[in-house]
């Protein structure tokens, strides 16, 4: 859209919360990790992206992050043409994307508490509004005896739930989720699925990164497949693909 | 910026150093260090000033008439010589003067035989300066002045003072370059231990929507924090120790206490304490602010 400003509200796509235009992402050696890929996400979706390593799905995560940009391509991100983001807008547009890893991220010498709080610190909600809203979600992820423990002394599953949490205090539009269930034994990681299906039918936009085959077959939802750098299925209700 | 989010980013800039407590230590063991080796040699350095000063102040030229010489000319004279810039003071004494100091210095009862003064015609002024390296300069000027028949000045006393003038100028100049390339090695040490302990921090706080000032803040309290400690240590041995040692030479070797004529340790501290507090908090606080830049492009 040259010479327009980069805004697709009230463009009739709004539906579209997630955007990716023929978006190609190259690194100075080797081969493009992400090759001419479009996808299209809708505001209330649950979509699994897997694929094998080296497929390009942690660097899609990136892009959508913003920790990088692509060589070209758009990508729109509730609205926002996230490649042209200036640097410090940075911060205001990843507090709208809730965000988890498989190792947690959590910070080790801070408490369950301390580490949800700190989301809310970081947008200056007052600390009366913090001392309410913590103990609220950490109930909702079955967290609430725990908020005094440190993460050393919580199992994966409670780690990645105290994640959740940090995740979701902020009320974010989209949630990122890049292999939560990497770390975790097939109980937990039901659990932190069942989870992540909750807060989407709350109306939250979920994006799941995974290995986990009987995961994504079990859960009938949108499945994109990538292979080297681009898309090669992309079924509602699908299943994981083998790669051979 | 909200008062609570002003008050948590102070609060986290102590709890980091709680939380770092050896990488804390570490890095105000090596300010504290650099600055009492700094402090050190400035007590010195300003003592040894001070020295010289003292002596300087006592070095003078004396300036002798011609023999038909008026007073009012002489009068003249005093008032061309107290306009230079290099005269600190100029004093006039007249042949009646010398002659009762000569006595009392070295004929002591053994005068009486003179009826006249004999020193008729040694009224002279004597000049102090501000700055003994323009002696020669003021000599030159001195000589030139019509009724002036002679001039005495100290050339090997003033000689000295001006070379160990400038020696200390060159010793305080290396010693201070010296400390600061050495504090700028430990320092970088430190600081690199400390960026792996918070590149993961700082990485989570980024993700998760932090901006580059809430996440630098109490980072950059931390090492004004660190900073000041390194500098109040320090700070309160130097004091310490100079009121002891100050105290000790004073009385173990009394027959130097013309010559040593150590400044009051309010004087060395009047300067002494701000410079090793902004040096201390300056260096901590470029030390966080370099090493935080370094991890938030993320």
């Amino acid at each position: 859209m040259p010479g327009k400003k980069r805004t697709r509200k009230g463009t009739g796509e709004s539906k579209d919360i997630i955007v990716l235009d023929n978006v190609s992402k190259a690194y100075s050696t080797g081969a493009p990790a992400l090759n001419g890929v479009s996808i299209k996400i809708r505001k209330g979706e649950f979509v699994f992206i897997v694929g094998d390593s080296g497929s390009g799905k942690s660097t899609l995560i990136k892009l959508l992050l913003r920790e990088l940009t692509p060589t070209s391509g758009t990508i729109w991100v509730n609205g926002q043409d996230v490649g042209r983001l200036k640097h410090r807008k940075i911060p205001k547009f990843r507090r709208n994307l809730g965000i988890v890893f498989q190792d947690f991220r959590l910070l080790k010498d801070r408490n369950v508490y301390e580490n949800v709080a700190f989301a809310q610190r970081i947008v200056q909600v007052p600390v009366r509004e913090i001392k309410r809203n913590v103990p609220a979600i950490l109930s909702t992820v079955g967290l609430a005896g725990k908020y005094k423990a440190k993460p050393k002394q919580l199992s994966g599953g409670e780690q990645q739930r105290v994640a959740l949490a940090r995740a979701l205090i902020n009320k974010p539009s989209i949630l990122l989720a890049d292999e939560p269930t990497g770390n975790l034994d097939p109980k937990n990681s039901w659990e932190i699925m069942k989870l992540l299906e909750e807060i989407n039918q709350g109306g939250t936009t979920v994006l799941v990164v995974t290995h986990n085959r009987e995961i994504v077959n079990a859960m009938k939802k949108r499945v994109v497949t990538m292979k080297k750098g681009v898309i090669v299925s992309d079924e509602e209700k699908g299943e994981y693909i083998d790669e051979d | 910026m909200r008062i609570s989010t002003l008050f948590y980013t102070v609060k986290q800039g102590f709890v980091n150093i709680v939380r770092n407590k050896w990488f804390s230590l570490a890095s105000i063991a090596t300010i504290s260090a650099c600055l009492f080796l700094f402090g050190l040699f400035y007590s010195i350095l300003m003592n040894f000033q001070h020295i010289v000063k003292t002596a300087e102040e006592g070095v003078s030229v004396t300036v002798f008439f011609d023999e038909d010489i008026s007073e009012e000319r002489i009068r003249e004279i005093g008032d061309m010589i107290q306009k230079r810039v290099e005269v600190r003071e100029v004093k006039y004494k007249s042949a009646e003067e010398v002659w009762e100091e000569f006595k009392e210095d070295y004929l002591e009862g053994y005068a009486d035989g003179f009826p006249d003064n004999p020193l008729e015609g040694s009224e002279n002024y004597e000049i102090y300066l501000n700055d003994v390296s323009m002696q020669s300069a003021l000599v030159t000027y001195l000589e030139s002045i019509d009724g002036v028949r002679q001039v005495n000045q100290s050339e090997i006393t003033a000689r000295m003072l001006t070379g160990v003038n400038a020696l200390i100028g060159y010793v305080s100049m290396g010693i201070i370059l010296i400390l600061l390339a050495v504090s700028i090695f430990l320092i970088s040490n430190t600081v690199t231990i400390g960026i792996s302990v918070r590149k993961e921090e700082i990485n989570i706080m980024k993700y998760i929507g932090a901006t580059d000032f809430f996440v630098r803040s109490p980072f950059v309290i931390e090492g004004m924090l660190i900073g000041l400690f390194g500098s109040v240590v320090p700070l309160v041995s130097i004091y310490y120790i100079y009121t002891n040692v100050v105290v000790y030479i004073n009385e173990r070797f009394q027959v130097l206490s013309g010559l040593l004529n150590f400044l009051p340790v309010e004087t060395i501290f009047s300067t002494l304490l701000p410079i090793s507090v902004a040096i201390g908090v300056g260096i901590g606080l470029l030390g966080s602010i370099v090493t935080v830049r370094k991890h938030l492009r993320v």
